[in-house]
């Protein structure tokens, strides 16, 4: 990071707000975490947990807003620190949405009723995730340390996330066709299932915010991608 | 006019695509400047694109101001001081010890930083610079001077007491007829050195609305040390250091992502 300014008081506004953003990360983190385990283990209460974490977020963003705002009042921010606030507002925004899709897989806990469980589609789930949690905590870490090729890592490695999706979606309409009954548990499931990869485009989404602010232009290049869901179908008897 | 549209116009016009290349106005090369024995400024190398708008930014002392008194002679009034290298304005080589400085002066008008009104009326003001350079009747003078306050946005503030003093004028005022005063002789370069440092905000509005619209018709520098303002009013922008140029770029680059760790430092206010 570059050196200190000469009014002091702007140091310390943009390091208040990446200990906001860096808290606000490690907070989506548990819930990312903790939704999963709820869905897992079919625990409602811990599913209600993660619901009521939302609000702490959903408050971050707002303080992280409303310095960012601030402190571009104050000092009128140029190139490096100009970029540096654009980002943080920018990463709020992405981990709110995260935030909230967690919520929503909390949401779904209570809705799974069915005994049906087959522990395939459990360990994909959990595959996905661990996946795309060591995605998010990549590119906060990237974010933090303003490690470009770190977060370049990221914005590369969304492919396989996106595979292992497609590759639910196909067993869970395989589930469905067999037995009407499962409709419910699979369609849970398959949100549940797109939320996750929902937050991996968002830790790819932070990739870009923090090279824009480490390169000062926008990213151009395509990101490779692996979601085929759109076009997903299954034969039954296949 | 209401203040709010001023502000709202002059930050509309920043262009977010840069302009394409200008064809020079000034060219300078391999520029050196000494007062006496201080080697002031560095081995400049840079152009003023036509009809564009170049600020000078870098802390105290950098040699933005030289460079500007440079580009009319203005150093000339001083024993001792010297340019050497090669400083073109179109055709004219402006280093030419042989060339007329009032002629120069007057197709490189300068504007400084605190207002200079001449101790005589407003109509005054404008006309005794146009008298310097040319003879003609009271009707075509009476057209030049409005035409030139017009051209200063002062105009209508002023048109019913031409006769008063220019220094009755508030001081946003007072630099607007200086600035009116310039354009009067039909310039094709116009310097400002720190034309708002002593002026409020409102009144750097209206200077900074009206340097933007004089860029259609004359090549403008501007010297600042209001990073906001040369953010908001120039197409190119000039760091210097120390009596170098280290880095001259669009604008929109420069504020946004510099190149030079320098630029960064200075215009972040890290040092200066």
């Amino acid at each position: 990071m570059a050196s200190e300014h000469t009014a002091k008081a702007f140091d310390s506004d943009l390091q208040e707000l990446t200990r906001l953003v860096a808290e606000m990360g490690g907070l989506v983190e548990r819930m990312i975490t903790e939704s999963v385990d709820a869905l897992i283990r079919r625990d409602v209460a811990l599913g209600k947990r993660v619901v009521a974490a939302d609000i702490e977020i959903d408050n971050l963003q707002r303080v992280i807003e409303e310095r960012a705002v601030l402190t571009i009042a104050r000092r009128q921010p140029m190139a490096i620190d100009l970029r540096e606030i654009v980002s943080a507002m920018r990463v709020a925004t992405d981990l709110e949405r995260i935030g909230d899709l967690a919520k929503n897989m909390g949401k779904r806990v209570a809705a799974l009723e069915s005994d049906f469980q087959p522990l395939k589609l459990i360990r994909g789930l959990e595959h996905m995730t661990d996946l795309v949690l060591s995605q998010v905590k990549s590119v906060l870490d990237a974010y933090a340390a303003h490690d470009l090729p770190a977060a370049m890592n990221v914005w590369k490695g969304d492919e396989e996330v996106d595979a292992i999706c497609t590759s639910l979606f196909r067993e869970l309409l395989t589930y469905m066709m067999e037995d009407p009954r499962n409709i419910s548990f699979c369609i849970h499931l398959m949100f549940c299932a797109k939320n996750i990869e929902r937050i991996g485009d968002h830790a790819t989404n932070i990739a870009e915010t923090v090279f824009y602010m480490i390169e000062g232009q926008q990213i151009t290049d395509k990101r490779p991608k692996g979601d085929m869901t759109n076009f997903a179908t299954t034969v039954p008897g296949t | 006019m209401t203040e709010l549209s001023v502000s709202t116009t002059a930050a509309s016009h920043v262009p977010q695509v840069p302009l394409p290349e200008a064809p020079p106005k000034v060219t300078v090369r391999s520029l050196n400047f000494y007062y006496g024995e201080h080697h002031a400024l560095k081995n400049i190398n840079l152009t003023l694109g036509t009809n564009r708008v170049t600020a000078f930014i870098g802390p105290s002392g950098c040699g933005k101001s030289t460079l500007l008194r440079i580009f009319n002679r203005m150093y000339d009034l001083y024993p001792g001081q010297r340019a050497v290298g090669q400083l073109m304005l179109d055709q004219t080589n402006i280093l030419d010890p042989k060339l007329d400085l009032n002629l120069l002066r007057a197709r490189v008008g300068m504007v400084f930083q605190k207002p200079t009104p001449f101790p005589m009326t407003i109509y005054e003001n404008i006309a005794f610079g146009i008298r310097l350079y040319e003879k003609i009747s009271k009707s075509e003078m009476d057209d030049r001077v409005e035409k030139a306050l017009r051209g200063g946005a002062l105009w209508n503030e002023v048109k019913d007491k031409l006769n008063a003093s220019g220094l009755s004028l508030s001081g946003g005022q007072q630099q607007r007829l200086c600035i009116a005063r310039t354009v009067a002789v039909r310039p094709e370069v116009i310097l400002f050195d720190e034309p708002c440092s002593a002026l409020d905000p409102i009144s750097t509005a209206k200077v900074e609305e009206l340097i933007q619209e004089l860029s259609e018709d004359y090549t403008i520098a501007i010297v600042t040390h209001n990073m906001q303002q040369a953010a908001r009013v120039s197409d190119k922008t000039a760091f210097m250091y120390l009596g170098e140029l280290i880095e001259f770029d669009d604008t929109n680059k420069i504020f946004t992502s510099p190149s030079d760790r320098r630029t960064q430092d200075y215009i972040t206010g890290r040092f200066g």
